[in-house]
Protein backbone atom coordinates (compact mmCIF):
# COMPACT_ATOMS: atom_id res chain seq x y z
CA UNK A 1 0.00 0.00 0.00
CA UNK A 2 2.81 2.18 1.09
CA UNK A 3 4.56 1.72 -2.48
CA UNK A 4 1.60 3.15 -4.12
CA UNK A 5 1.55 6.40 -2.45
CA UNK A 6 4.86 7.37 -1.98
CA UNK A 7 7.70 7.22 -4.80
CA UNK A 8 11.34 6.15 -3.93
CA UNK A 9 13.68 9.14 -3.06
CA UNK A 10 15.71 7.84 -6.25
CA UNK A 11 12.64 8.41 -9.27
CA UNK A 12 12.06 11.98 -7.67
CA UNK A 13 15.91 12.52 -7.53
CA UNK A 14 15.61 11.09 -11.41
CA UNK A 15 12.60 13.04 -12.33
CA UNK A 16 14.60 16.50 -11.40
CA UNK A 17 17.68 15.21 -13.03
CA UNK A 18 15.22 14.97 -15.99
CA UNK A 19 13.69 18.31 -15.40
CA UNK A 20 17.54 20.31 -15.20
CA UNK A 21 18.37 18.40 -19.14
CA UNK A 22 15.11 18.74 -20.54
CA UNK A 23 14.51 21.48 -23.50
CA UNK A 24 10.82 21.09 -24.25
CA UNK A 25 9.15 23.31 -22.83
CA UNK A 26 5.98 20.84 -22.89
CA UNK A 27 8.32 18.53 -21.65
CA UNK A 28 9.26 20.79 -18.48
CA UNK A 29 5.93 21.47 -17.65
CA UNK A 30 4.95 17.37 -17.39
CA UNK A 31 8.08 17.02 -15.35
CA UNK A 32 7.61 20.05 -13.09
CA UNK A 33 3.50 18.54 -12.67
CA UNK A 34 4.80 14.91 -12.12
CA UNK A 35 7.08 16.34 -9.19
CA UNK A 36 4.08 17.88 -7.99
CA UNK A 37 1.40 14.71 -7.71
CA UNK A 38 4.55 13.56 -6.21
CA UNK A 39 4.45 15.67 -3.43
CA UNK A 40 0.01 16.09 -2.99
CA UNK A 41 -0.35 12.23 -2.89
CA UNK A 42 2.40 11.94 0.11
CA UNK A 43 1.07 14.92 1.45
CA UNK A 44 -2.71 13.02 1.61
CA UNK A 45 -1.20 10.06 1.66
CA UNK A 46 -3.30 8.71 -1.53
CA UNK A 47 -2.00 6.95 -4.48
CA UNK A 48 0.15 8.69 -7.11
CA UNK A 49 -1.27 7.23 -9.71
CA UNK A 50 -5.26 5.27 -9.87
CA UNK A 51 -3.95 2.27 -11.78
CA UNK A 52 -2.25 0.84 -8.73
CA UNK A 53 -1.72 -2.01 -10.72
CA UNK A 54 -1.02 -5.73 -10.64
CA UNK A 55 0.31 -6.79 -7.23
CA UNK A 56 3.56 -8.48 -8.61
CA UNK A 57 5.11 -10.04 -5.90
CA UNK A 58 8.50 -11.80 -6.03
CA UNK A 59 9.55 -13.46 -3.23
CA UNK A 60 13.70 -14.80 -2.93
CA UNK A 61 13.54 -17.88 -0.19
CA UNK A 62 16.29 -18.94 1.76
CA UNK A 63 16.63 -22.34 2.09
CA UNK A 64 16.65 -22.87 5.80
CA UNK A 65 13.23 -21.77 5.73
CA UNK A 66 10.16 -23.35 6.54
CA UNK A 67 6.75 -22.39 7.59
CA UNK A 68 3.71 -24.32 8.67
CA UNK A 69 -0.07 -23.36 8.17
CA UNK A 70 -2.06 -22.38 4.91
CA UNK A 71 0.01 -22.10 1.63
CA UNK A 72 2.14 -18.94 1.43
CA UNK A 73 0.09 -17.47 -2.27
CA UNK A 74 -3.03 -17.36 0.32
CA UNK A 75 -0.96 -15.28 2.54
CA UNK A 76 -0.16 -12.94 -0.22
CA UNK A 77 -3.16 -13.35 -1.61
CA UNK A 78 -4.62 -11.99 1.92
CA UNK A 79 -2.21 -9.35 2.51
CA UNK A 80 -2.99 -7.70 -1.20
CA UNK A 81 -6.93 -8.00 -0.20
CA UNK A 82 -6.01 -5.98 2.39
CA UNK A 83 -3.61 -3.05 0.93
CA UNK A 84 -5.91 -2.66 -1.26
CA UNK A 85 -8.82 -2.26 0.85
CA UNK A 86 -7.40 -0.39 3.37
CA UNK A 87 -5.43 1.74 1.09
CA UNK A 88 -8.17 3.31 -0.85
CA UNK A 89 -6.57 1.50 -4.16
CA UNK A 90 -8.44 0.49 -7.19
CA UNK A 91 -9.25 -2.91 -7.99
CA UNK A 92 -8.41 -3.19 -11.12
CA UNK A 93 -8.20 -7.30 -11.68
CA UNK A 94 -10.93 -9.06 -13.31
CA UNK A 95 -11.45 -12.60 -15.39
CA UNK A 96 -10.63 -12.03 -18.82
CA UNK A 97 -13.19 -13.57 -20.08
CA UNK A 98 -15.91 -12.27 -18.34
CA UNK A 99 -15.10 -9.08 -17.51
CA UNK A 100 -16.05 -9.94 -13.88
CA UNK A 101 -14.46 -8.10 -11.12
CA UNK A 102 -12.38 -10.30 -8.27
CA UNK A 103 -13.14 -6.99 -6.05
CA UNK A 104 -10.29 -7.07 -4.05
CA UNK A 105 -7.26 -7.01 -6.77
CA UNK A 106 -6.28 -10.72 -6.44
CA UNK A 107 -4.49 -12.97 -7.52
CA UNK A 108 -1.14 -11.56 -6.94
CA UNK A 109 1.53 -12.52 -10.10
CA UNK A 110 4.07 -14.16 -8.19
CA UNK A 111 6.98 -15.30 -8.31
CA UNK A 112 9.18 -17.53 -6.22
CA UNK A 113 13.52 -18.03 -6.08
CA UNK A 114 15.21 -20.57 -3.59
CA UNK A 115 17.88 -18.59 -2.23
CA UNK A 116 21.09 -19.55 0.20
CA UNK A 117 20.24 -18.18 3.73
CA UNK A 118 17.49 -17.65 6.36
CA UNK A 119 16.12 -14.56 5.33
CA UNK A 120 12.80 -14.39 2.93
CA UNK A 121 13.27 -11.26 0.94
CA UNK A 122 10.24 -9.96 -0.68
CA UNK A 123 9.69 -6.99 -3.67
CA UNK A 124 6.32 -5.68 -4.30
CA UNK A 125 6.24 -4.15 -7.46
CA UNK A 126 2.35 -2.64 -8.54
CA UNK A 127 2.38 -2.80 -12.26
CA UNK A 128 0.10 -0.34 -13.89
CA UNK A 129 -1.60 -1.83 -17.28
CA UNK A 130 -1.20 1.03 -19.91
CA UNK A 131 2.84 0.44 -19.80
CA UNK A 132 2.46 -3.49 -18.81
CA UNK A 133 0.22 -3.05 -21.94
CA UNK A 134 3.47 -1.95 -24.21
CA UNK A 135 5.66 -5.16 -23.23
CA UNK A 136 6.92 -6.87 -26.59
CA UNK A 137 8.38 -10.54 -26.68
CA UNK A 138 10.73 -11.02 -29.72
CA UNK A 139 11.96 -14.45 -30.55
CA UNK A 140 14.46 -13.23 -33.02
CA UNK A 141 17.33 -14.96 -34.42
CA UNK A 142 20.99 -15.19 -34.10
CA UNK A 143 22.40 -13.34 -36.39
CA UNK A 144 20.21 -10.20 -35.55
CA UNK A 145 23.55 -9.68 -33.10
CA UNK A 146 23.45 -6.78 -30.40
CA UNK A 147 22.40 -4.59 -32.90
CA UNK A 148 19.41 -6.36 -33.68
CA UNK A 149 18.28 -6.25 -30.09
CA UNK A 150 19.02 -2.67 -29.21
CA UNK A 151 16.68 -2.08 -32.08
CA UNK A 152 13.76 -4.14 -31.30
CA UNK A 153 13.92 -2.32 -27.87
CA UNK A 154 14.28 0.95 -29.53
CA UNK A 155 11.28 -0.17 -31.85
CA UNK A 156 9.47 -1.44 -28.69
CA UNK A 157 9.79 2.46 -26.75
CA UNK A 158 8.97 4.23 -30.28
CA UNK A 159 5.44 1.61 -30.49
CA UNK A 160 4.81 2.67 -27.32
CA UNK A 161 4.67 6.28 -27.20
CA UNK A 162 2.63 7.80 -24.57
CA UNK A 163 0.84 5.46 -23.63
CA UNK A 164 3.53 3.63 -21.52
CA UNK A 165 3.31 6.69 -19.38
CA UNK A 166 7.33 7.83 -19.79
CA UNK A 167 9.55 8.95 -19.09
CA UNK A 168 10.58 4.65 -18.61
CA UNK A 169 12.53 2.74 -16.85
CA UNK A 170 12.66 -0.21 -19.56
CA UNK A 171 13.44 -3.52 -18.72
CA UNK A 172 15.17 -5.85 -21.13
CA UNK A 173 15.38 -9.60 -20.93
CA UNK A 174 17.82 -11.51 -23.18
CA UNK A 175 18.29 -15.50 -23.93
CA UNK A 176 16.46 -18.10 -21.89
CA UNK A 177 13.85 -19.20 -23.10
CA UNK A 178 9.51 -17.43 -24.33
CA UNK A 179 7.98 -17.36 -20.39
CA UNK A 180 11.37 -17.14 -18.94
CA UNK A 181 13.25 -14.05 -20.75
CA UNK A 182 9.61 -12.19 -20.14
CA UNK A 183 10.41 -12.61 -16.56
CA UNK A 184 13.73 -11.52 -17.16
CA UNK A 185 13.03 -8.14 -17.97
CA UNK A 186 10.56 -7.75 -15.46
CA UNK A 187 13.07 -8.63 -13.15
CA UNK A 188 15.35 -5.87 -14.66
CA UNK A 189 12.97 -3.17 -13.10
CA UNK A 190 13.54 -4.62 -9.74
CA UNK A 191 17.09 -3.50 -9.79
CA UNK A 192 17.75 -0.11 -7.99
CA UNK A 193 16.70 2.73 -10.72
CA UNK A 194 19.93 3.33 -12.30
CA UNK A 195 22.83 0.64 -11.01
CA UNK A 196 24.33 -0.76 -13.87
CA UNK A 197 24.80 -4.63 -14.18
CA UNK A 198 27.55 -5.67 -12.68
CA UNK A 199 28.84 -7.35 -15.73
CA UNK A 200 30.83 -4.45 -17.67
CA UNK A 201 30.02 -5.39 -20.94
CA UNK A 202 26.16 -5.67 -20.54
CA UNK A 203 26.55 -2.23 -18.00
CA UNK A 204 27.98 -0.49 -21.12
CA UNK A 205 25.06 -1.39 -23.23
CA UNK A 206 22.52 -0.20 -20.92
CA UNK A 207 24.00 3.21 -20.91
CA UNK A 208 24.58 3.25 -24.83
CA UNK A 209 20.34 2.20 -25.40
CA UNK A 210 19.36 4.18 -22.59
CA UNK A 211 20.61 6.88 -25.01
CA UNK A 212 19.40 5.55 -28.03
CA UNK A 213 15.91 5.26 -26.76
CA UNK A 214 16.20 9.44 -25.56
CA UNK A 215 16.89 10.08 -29.01
CA UNK A 216 13.92 9.11 -29.97
CA UNK A 217 12.54 12.43 -29.34
CA UNK A 218 9.16 10.97 -27.53
CA UNK A 219 9.92 12.86 -24.40
CA UNK A 220 7.39 12.95 -21.19
CA UNK A 221 4.33 11.37 -21.73
CA UNK A 222 5.02 11.15 -25.45
CA UNK A 223 4.56 15.11 -26.12
CA UNK A 224 7.67 15.10 -27.38
CA UNK A 225 11.04 15.90 -25.39
CA UNK A 226 14.83 14.52 -24.30
CA UNK A 227 13.98 12.87 -21.65
CA UNK A 228 11.77 9.59 -22.83
CA UNK A 229 13.41 6.89 -20.28
CA UNK A 230 15.08 7.31 -16.87
CA UNK A 231 17.39 4.15 -17.02
CA UNK A 232 17.81 1.31 -18.87
CA UNK A 233 18.41 -2.57 -17.21
CA UNK A 234 19.24 -5.53 -18.95
CA UNK A 235 19.38 -9.34 -17.90
CA UNK A 236 20.62 -11.92 -19.65
CA UNK A 237 20.79 -15.74 -19.01
CA UNK A 238 21.89 -18.63 -21.60
CA UNK A 239 19.78 -19.61 -24.28
CA UNK A 240 19.29 -22.55 -27.15
CA UNK A 241 21.84 -21.96 -29.74
CA UNK A 242 18.95 -21.31 -32.29
CA UNK A 243 17.05 -18.81 -30.47
CA UNK A 244 17.21 -14.82 -29.48
CA UNK A 245 14.48 -14.48 -27.09
CA UNK A 246 14.53 -10.67 -26.22
CA UNK A 247 11.73 -9.77 -24.12
CA UNK A 248 10.82 -5.70 -23.16
CA UNK A 249 9.11 -4.68 -20.15
CA UNK A 250 8.47 -0.94 -19.69
CA UNK A 251 7.70 0.63 -16.33
CA UNK A 252 5.74 3.80 -16.59
CA UNK A 253 7.30 7.03 -14.58
CA UNK A 254 5.20 5.74 -10.99
CA UNK A 255 8.25 3.41 -10.65
CA UNK A 256 6.41 1.67 -7.32
CA UNK A 257 8.92 -0.79 -5.51
CA UNK A 258 8.61 -1.96 -2.29
CA UNK A 259 10.89 -3.95 -0.46
CA UNK A 260 11.20 -5.84 2.75
CA UNK A 261 13.32 -8.51 4.62
CA UNK A 262 11.92 -10.74 6.66
CA UNK B 1 -0.70 31.26 -23.09
CA UNK B 2 -2.89 29.76 -20.63
CA UNK B 3 -6.54 29.96 -21.20
CA UNK B 4 -9.51 29.41 -18.58
CA UNK B 5 -12.74 27.83 -20.13
CA UNK B 6 -16.18 26.82 -19.05
CA UNK B 7 -17.03 22.90 -19.75
CA UNK B 8 -19.11 21.80 -21.49
CA UNK B 9 -17.19 23.35 -24.25
CA UNK B 10 -19.13 24.38 -27.28
CA UNK B 11 -17.40 23.40 -30.73
CA UNK B 12 -17.51 27.04 -31.35
CA UNK B 13 -15.80 27.60 -28.36
CA UNK B 14 -13.03 25.10 -29.59
CA UNK B 15 -12.37 26.46 -32.98
CA UNK B 16 -9.72 28.95 -31.84
CA UNK B 17 -7.81 26.34 -29.97
CA UNK B 18 -4.41 24.91 -31.18
CA UNK B 19 -2.51 21.86 -30.64
CA UNK B 20 0.21 22.61 -27.50
CA UNK B 21 -2.73 24.93 -26.12
CA UNK B 22 -2.30 24.77 -22.15
CA UNK B 23 -5.98 24.98 -21.12
CA UNK B 24 -7.74 25.28 -17.46
CA UNK B 25 -11.67 24.10 -17.69
CA UNK B 26 -13.76 24.50 -15.31
CA UNK B 27 -17.33 22.95 -15.12
CA UNK B 28 -18.98 19.56 -15.59
CA UNK B 29 -17.72 16.54 -17.62
CA UNK B 30 -18.25 12.36 -17.44
CA UNK B 31 -15.83 9.86 -16.85
CA UNK B 32 -16.12 6.92 -19.37
CA UNK B 33 -13.91 3.94 -20.06
CA UNK B 34 -13.84 0.45 -22.25
CA UNK B 35 -16.73 -1.09 -20.66
CA UNK B 36 -19.04 2.75 -20.42
CA UNK B 37 -17.97 3.14 -23.94
CA UNK B 38 -18.97 -0.56 -24.79
CA UNK B 39 -22.61 -0.61 -22.95
CA UNK B 40 -23.20 3.17 -24.71
CA UNK B 41 -22.67 1.43 -28.49
CA UNK B 42 -24.79 -0.93 -27.27
CA UNK B 43 -27.70 0.63 -25.76
CA UNK B 44 -27.48 2.75 -29.11
CA UNK B 45 -27.53 -0.04 -31.47
CA UNK B 46 -30.65 -1.74 -29.65
CA UNK B 47 -32.25 1.37 -30.38
CA UNK B 48 -32.17 2.95 -26.78
CA UNK B 49 -31.02 6.33 -25.66
CA UNK B 50 -27.26 7.16 -23.95
CA UNK B 51 -27.66 7.27 -20.09
CA UNK B 52 -26.22 10.36 -20.11
CA UNK B 53 -26.87 13.95 -22.45
CA UNK B 54 -23.57 13.85 -24.60
CA UNK B 55 -24.49 17.35 -26.02
CA UNK B 56 -21.09 19.28 -25.83
CA UNK B 57 -19.67 16.42 -23.40
CA UNK B 58 -16.32 16.41 -22.11
CA UNK B 59 -15.82 12.19 -22.11
CA UNK B 60 -12.79 11.80 -20.14
CA UNK B 61 -11.30 8.27 -20.25
CA UNK B 62 -10.67 7.66 -16.28
CA UNK B 63 -11.23 5.20 -13.59
CA UNK B 64 -10.72 6.77 -10.58
CA UNK B 65 -9.34 4.51 -7.06
CA UNK B 66 -12.41 5.12 -3.81
CA UNK B 67 -12.44 8.34 -2.68
CA UNK B 68 -11.33 8.35 1.08
CA UNK B 69 -13.74 9.94 3.28
CA UNK B 70 -14.67 13.40 2.81
CA UNK B 71 -12.46 13.42 -0.37
CA UNK B 72 -14.76 14.79 -3.71
CA UNK B 73 -13.10 11.87 -5.62
CA UNK B 74 -10.50 9.37 -5.45
CA UNK B 75 -7.31 9.91 -7.44
CA UNK B 76 -7.37 9.74 -10.95
CA UNK B 77 -5.98 10.14 -14.11
CA UNK B 78 -6.45 9.49 -18.22
CA UNK B 79 -5.93 5.79 -19.01
CA UNK B 80 -4.52 5.11 -22.76
CA UNK B 81 -6.70 6.67 -25.04
CA UNK B 82 -6.52 4.37 -28.20
CA UNK B 83 -8.39 1.51 -26.36
CA UNK B 84 -11.27 3.56 -27.21
CA UNK B 85 -10.42 4.75 -30.77
CA UNK B 86 -13.05 2.57 -32.15
CA UNK B 87 -15.93 4.73 -30.49
CA UNK B 88 -14.94 7.98 -31.11
CA UNK B 89 -17.28 8.42 -34.21
CA UNK B 90 -20.35 7.26 -32.51
CA UNK B 91 -19.68 9.83 -29.45
CA UNK B 92 -19.21 12.62 -31.89
CA UNK B 93 -22.45 11.61 -33.25
CA UNK B 94 -23.70 11.51 -30.22
CA UNK B 95 -23.06 14.90 -29.33
CA UNK B 96 -19.44 14.73 -27.69
CA UNK B 97 -17.09 17.71 -27.98
CA UNK B 98 -13.84 16.96 -26.63
CA UNK B 99 -11.65 13.46 -25.31
CA UNK B 100 -9.23 14.09 -22.27
CA UNK B 101 -6.76 10.65 -22.23
CA UNK B 102 -3.26 9.98 -22.74
CA UNK B 103 -1.20 8.81 -25.52
CA UNK B 104 -1.49 8.76 -29.69
CA UNK B 105 -4.78 8.20 -31.41
CA UNK B 106 -5.21 6.31 -34.68
CA UNK B 107 -4.65 8.46 -37.42
CA UNK B 108 -8.55 8.03 -38.33
CA UNK B 109 -9.64 9.72 -34.87
CA UNK B 110 -7.48 12.68 -36.43
CA UNK B 111 -9.69 13.00 -39.86
CA UNK B 112 -13.12 12.41 -37.10
CA UNK B 113 -11.60 15.33 -35.07
CA UNK B 114 -11.69 17.47 -38.24
CA UNK B 115 -14.96 16.08 -39.68
CA UNK B 116 -16.91 16.42 -36.25
CA UNK B 117 -15.10 20.01 -35.36
CA UNK B 118 -13.90 18.09 -31.94
CA UNK B 119 -10.82 18.03 -30.30
CA UNK B 120 -8.20 15.71 -28.43
CA UNK B 121 -7.12 17.16 -24.82
CA UNK B 122 -4.20 15.45 -23.04
CA UNK B 123 -3.83 14.82 -19.74
CA UNK B 124 -1.36 13.94 -17.44
CA UNK B 125 -1.17 10.26 -17.02
CA UNK B 126 0.09 8.80 -13.71
CA UNK B 127 -0.56 12.62 -11.96
CA UNK B 128 -3.63 10.74 -9.82
CA UNK B 129 -3.12 13.12 -6.58
CA UNK B 130 -2.83 16.42 -8.26
CA UNK B 131 -5.72 15.63 -10.97
CA UNK B 132 -7.50 14.91 -7.58
CA UNK B 133 -7.21 17.89 -6.44
CA UNK B 134 -9.23 19.65 -9.51
CA UNK B 135 -12.02 17.41 -9.04
CA UNK B 136 -14.60 19.72 -6.87
CA UNK B 137 -17.66 17.24 -6.75
CA UNK B 138 -18.32 13.32 -8.54
CA UNK B 139 -21.43 11.82 -8.51
CA UNK B 140 -22.03 8.52 -9.92
CA UNK B 141 -24.78 8.89 -13.03
CA UNK B 142 -24.93 5.16 -14.77
CA UNK B 143 -23.54 1.63 -14.66
CA UNK B 144 -22.84 1.71 -11.15
CA UNK B 145 -22.30 -2.20 -11.64
CA UNK B 146 -19.08 -1.40 -13.77
CA UNK B 147 -16.93 -0.19 -10.51
CA UNK B 148 -14.30 2.06 -11.16
CA UNK B 149 -15.48 2.14 -15.13
CA UNK B 150 -18.98 2.94 -13.97
CA UNK B 151 -20.30 6.60 -15.81
CA UNK B 152 -19.29 9.59 -13.17
CA UNK B 153 -20.08 13.01 -13.84
CA UNK B 154 -17.53 15.00 -12.34
CA UNK B 155 -17.52 19.07 -11.68
CA UNK B 156 -13.87 20.27 -12.20
CA UNK B 157 -12.00 23.59 -11.38
CA UNK B 158 -8.73 24.48 -13.31
CA UNK B 159 -8.11 21.26 -14.84
CA UNK B 160 -5.04 21.54 -16.34
CA UNK B 161 -5.05 19.83 -19.75
CA UNK B 162 -2.79 20.13 -23.17
CA UNK B 163 -4.45 20.59 -26.55
CA UNK B 164 -3.49 17.27 -28.20
CA UNK B 165 -5.34 17.44 -31.31
CA UNK B 166 -7.13 20.58 -32.68
CA UNK B 167 -10.35 20.95 -34.92
CA UNK B 168 -8.10 21.49 -37.57
CA UNK B 169 -6.55 17.82 -37.36
CA UNK B 170 -3.32 19.26 -36.08
CA UNK B 171 -1.44 16.58 -33.67
CA UNK B 172 0.85 17.50 -30.82
CA UNK B 173 2.85 14.40 -31.14
CA UNK B 174 3.73 15.04 -34.69
CA UNK B 175 4.82 18.69 -34.16
CA UNK B 176 6.48 17.83 -31.17
CA UNK B 177 8.46 14.79 -31.06
CA UNK B 178 10.58 14.84 -34.24
CA UNK B 179 12.16 18.69 -32.46
CA UNK B 180 13.83 16.52 -30.28
CA UNK B 181 14.14 13.20 -32.24
CA UNK B 182 18.03 12.49 -33.05
CA UNK B 183 18.67 11.81 -36.72
CA UNK B 184 22.55 11.72 -36.83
Amino acid sequence: MHSCVELGAEVLQAYRSALEREESPIGREVLQTLLDNAAIAKEQQIACCQDTGTAIVYLQIGQEISWLGPPLVHSINEGVRQGYRDGYLRMSIHNPLTGENTGDNTPAVVHYDIVEGDKVTVHVLPKGGGSENMSRLGMLVPAVGVAGIRDFVVESVILAGGKACPPLIVGVGIGATADSVSWLAKRALLRPLGEHHPDATIAALEKSWLQSVNETGIGPLGMGGRTTALALHIETQGCHITGMPVAVNLQCHAHRHGIAVL
Amino acid sequence: MPLYMDLPLSKEALKPLRTGDILYLSGPLYTARDAAHKRIAVAVSSGQKPPIDLTDAAIFYTGPCPAKPGAPSGPLSPTTSARMDSFVELMFKLGMSSMIGKGDRAPYVTDLCRHYGGVYLLGFGGAAALTASWVIASELVAYEDLGTEAIRRLTVEKMKVIVGIDSLGTVLMEQEIPKYRYNG
